[in-house]
C-alpha cells in the first residue's frame, strides 16, 4: 500500500525528478569539462614548468586535495558573496567542483606524464620539434592512454560530489529528492530512487570508460 | 572589496574546532576499522569458488562505489527508521562511512591478493602447510604490505568524507565552521582556518603512513 502511494508520488513528481537529474548532469559535465581544461594546464605546469610556475601549481594541487569537497563548496559559496562577487549558489557550486576536478586532473596528468620515458622528449628535440609540438604529438597522446581509466574514475567522483551542492541550495537531484520527501515523508523510498539514478549515471560512465580503455589498449598491445 | 581580516573571533572558538577535528578523526578511525574488516571479507569473497558468492561480492563493490556517500548517509539516517532501524546520528554516520569504505577497501585488498606471487603459495603447499596456514602466514602478510599505500590514500579520503557528518548535525569540524560562520560572519577567516586544519591533518596522516610503509619494507629486507 505504501508502495502504491510511492509509485503514485513518483509519477506526480516525475518532472521535478527529471529536472533534478538534468541539473545534476549539467553541473557535473560543466565541472568536468572546465576542470579538465584547467587541470591539464596545472598538470603540465607541475611536470614541465619553470620553478615560479611549478610551485604554485604543486601548492594548488596539495591544498585543494587536502580539503574536503564539502568545505570547498561551502567556502566558495560564502566567501564569494563576502568579497562582493555576486555568484549565485549554482555558479559558486560549479566553480567549487571545477577547482576540485582540476586538482585531480592535474595530479592524474602529472602521474601519466612522469611515467613516460625521458628519452622521448630528447628524441622530439633531436628532430627539431618545439615543446608545444613535443607535447601535442608525443607526450599528450601517450599520457592520455595512461590517464584515461583514472580520469573516468574522477568523472564518477564529480557526479557523486555534485550531491554536495544540495547543501548550498542548488536544486540538483538530491535537493529535489529532499523537497519531494518533505511533502510525502517517503524517506526510504525516495532516497533509494535517488541512489538508483546516481548509480545508473555512474555505472554508465564506468562502462563507457571500460570500453574506451579497451579500445585504446588494443593497438598498443599489438605492436609491443 | 576592502576586507579586514580578524581571526580573533575564530581563535576564541579554538576548543570547539579542535573537538570537531578530534571527532572527525575518531569517526574516520572507527569507520576504517569496520570498513577494512568488511572489505577483507568481500575481497576474499570475490575469489570464492562459488560464482554466486563472487558475483554478490562484485555487486557489493560496484554498487557502493557508484553511490554518492551523501545519499548513503541520508538514506541510513532518514530512511532506515522506516524499516525499524533507528540509529543515532553518530552510529548511523559510522555505518554509512563503513559500508562506503568497505567497497574501496575490498578493491585494495583484491589488488593485494592478486599481487601475491603464485609461486609462494605453491612453495607453501610443497612444504606441506595446510590451506588455512598458507592464507594466514603467506597470503595475508604479503597482501597487507602490498595494500598499505592504497590503504593510506583511502584513509585520507575517508577522513575528508567525515565532513559530510555536518549534514546530519554531527558536531565535527565542518559543522562548527558553519556555525561560527553564521554567528560571527568572519567568513573568509573561518573557512581558511577550517581548510588549513583539514590539510594539516591529511598531511600528518600521510606522513605517519609513509613512515609505517618504510618500516614494513625495511623489516621485509
Amino acid at each position: 500500500m505504501q508502495w502504491d502511494y510511492f509509485f503514485d508520488q513518483v509519477l506526480s513528481h516525475r518532472d521535478a525528478l527529471l529536472q533534478g537529474t538534468a541539473v545534476t548532469i549539467g553541473v557535473s559535465l560543466s565541472a568536468i569539462v572546465a576542470g579538465t581544461l584547467l587541470g591539464i594546464a596545472i598538470g603540465v605546469a607541475v611536470t614541465y614548468g619553470i620553478k615560479p610556475l611549478r610551485w604554485p601549481a604543486r601548492a594548488y594541487i596539495d591544498i585543494i586535495r587536502g580539503t574536503p569537497v564539502l568545505v570547498l563548496v561551502l567556502a566558495t559559496f560564502y566567501i564569494s558573496s563576502a568579497v562582493g562577487l555576486d555568484l549565485g549558489a549554482f555558479q559558486a557550486g560549479v566553480l567549487a567542483l571545477t577547482l576540485f576536478c582540476a586538482s585531480h586532473v592535474g595530479e592524474i596528468l602529472r602521474g601519466a606524464l612522469q611515467a613516460l620515458p625521458r628519452g622521448q622528449i630528447e628524441a622530439g628535440r633531436a628532430i627539431g620539434l618545439t615543446f608545444g609540438g613535443i607535447f601535442r604529438h608525443i607526450l599528450f597522446p601517450q599520457a592520455l592512454r595512461y590517464a584515461l581509466p583514472t580520469w573516468i574514475t574522477a568523472a564518477v567522483e564529480m557526479v557523486k560530489a555534485s550531491t554536495l551542492l544540495s547543501v548550498i541550495g542548488v536544486a540538483e537531484l538530491l535537493l529535489t529528492t529532499q523537497q519531494i520527501i518533505s511533502n510525502n515523508f517517503l524517506n526510504m523510498q525516495f532516497y533509494l530512487l535517488a541512489g538508483l539514478i546516481y548509480f545508473l549515471i555512474d555505472f554508465a560512465i564506468e562502462q563507457v570508460g571500460r570500453y574506451v580503455g579497451r579500445r585504446l589498449d588494443r593497438p598498443a598491445r599489438r605492436t609491443t | 572589496m576592502s576586507y579586514h581580516f580578524n581571526f580573533a573571533p575564530i581563535l576564541a572558538q579554538w576548543p570547539l574546532l579542535l573537538s570537531g577535528i578530534g571527532l572527525g578523526l575518531l569517526l574516520a578511525l572507527v569507520s576504517i576499522a569496520i570498513g577494512s574488516l568488511l572489505g577483507l571479507v568481500v575481497a576474499f569473497a570475490t575469489r570464492a569458488p562459488s560464482r554466486w558468492l563472487a558475483g554478490l561480492a562484485f555487486a557489493w563493490i560496484s554498487t557502493l562505489r557508484n553511490l554518492p556517500i551523501l545519499v548513503i548517509v541520508l538514506f541510513l539516517f532518514f530512511g532506515m527508521p522506516q524499516l525499524g532501524l533507528s540509529l543515532d546520528k553518530i552510529n548511523s554516520f559510522i555505518l554509512a562511512l563503513s559500508l562506503y569504505t568497505s567497497a574501496y577497501m575490498a578493491e585494495v585488498f583484491r589488488a593485494g591478493l592478486l599481487s601475491v606471487p603464485p609461486g609462494l603459495i605453491e612453495a607453501g603447499q610443497a612444504i606441506g602447510l595446510t590451506r588455512s596456514r598458507i592464507q594466514r602466514d603467506i597470503v595475508l602478510p604479503i597482501m597487507f604490505r602490498n595494500a598499505l599505500p592504497a590503504f593510506g590514500n583511502n584513509f585520507v579520503s575517508l577522513f575528508k568524507d567525515t565532513s559530510l557528518a555536518a549534514t546530519i548535525a554531527v558536531p565535527e569540524l565542518t559543522y562548527y565552521a558553519r556555525k561560527i560562520n553564521s554567528e560571527t560572519f568572519r567568513v573568509i577567516e573561518v573557512w581558511l582556518v577550517a581548510s588549513l586544519l583539514y590539510i594539516v591533518c591529511c598531511y600528518a596522516i600521510t606522513l605517519i603512513l609513509r613512515a609505517l610503509e618504510k618500516r614494513l619494507v625495511l623489516e621485509a629486507n
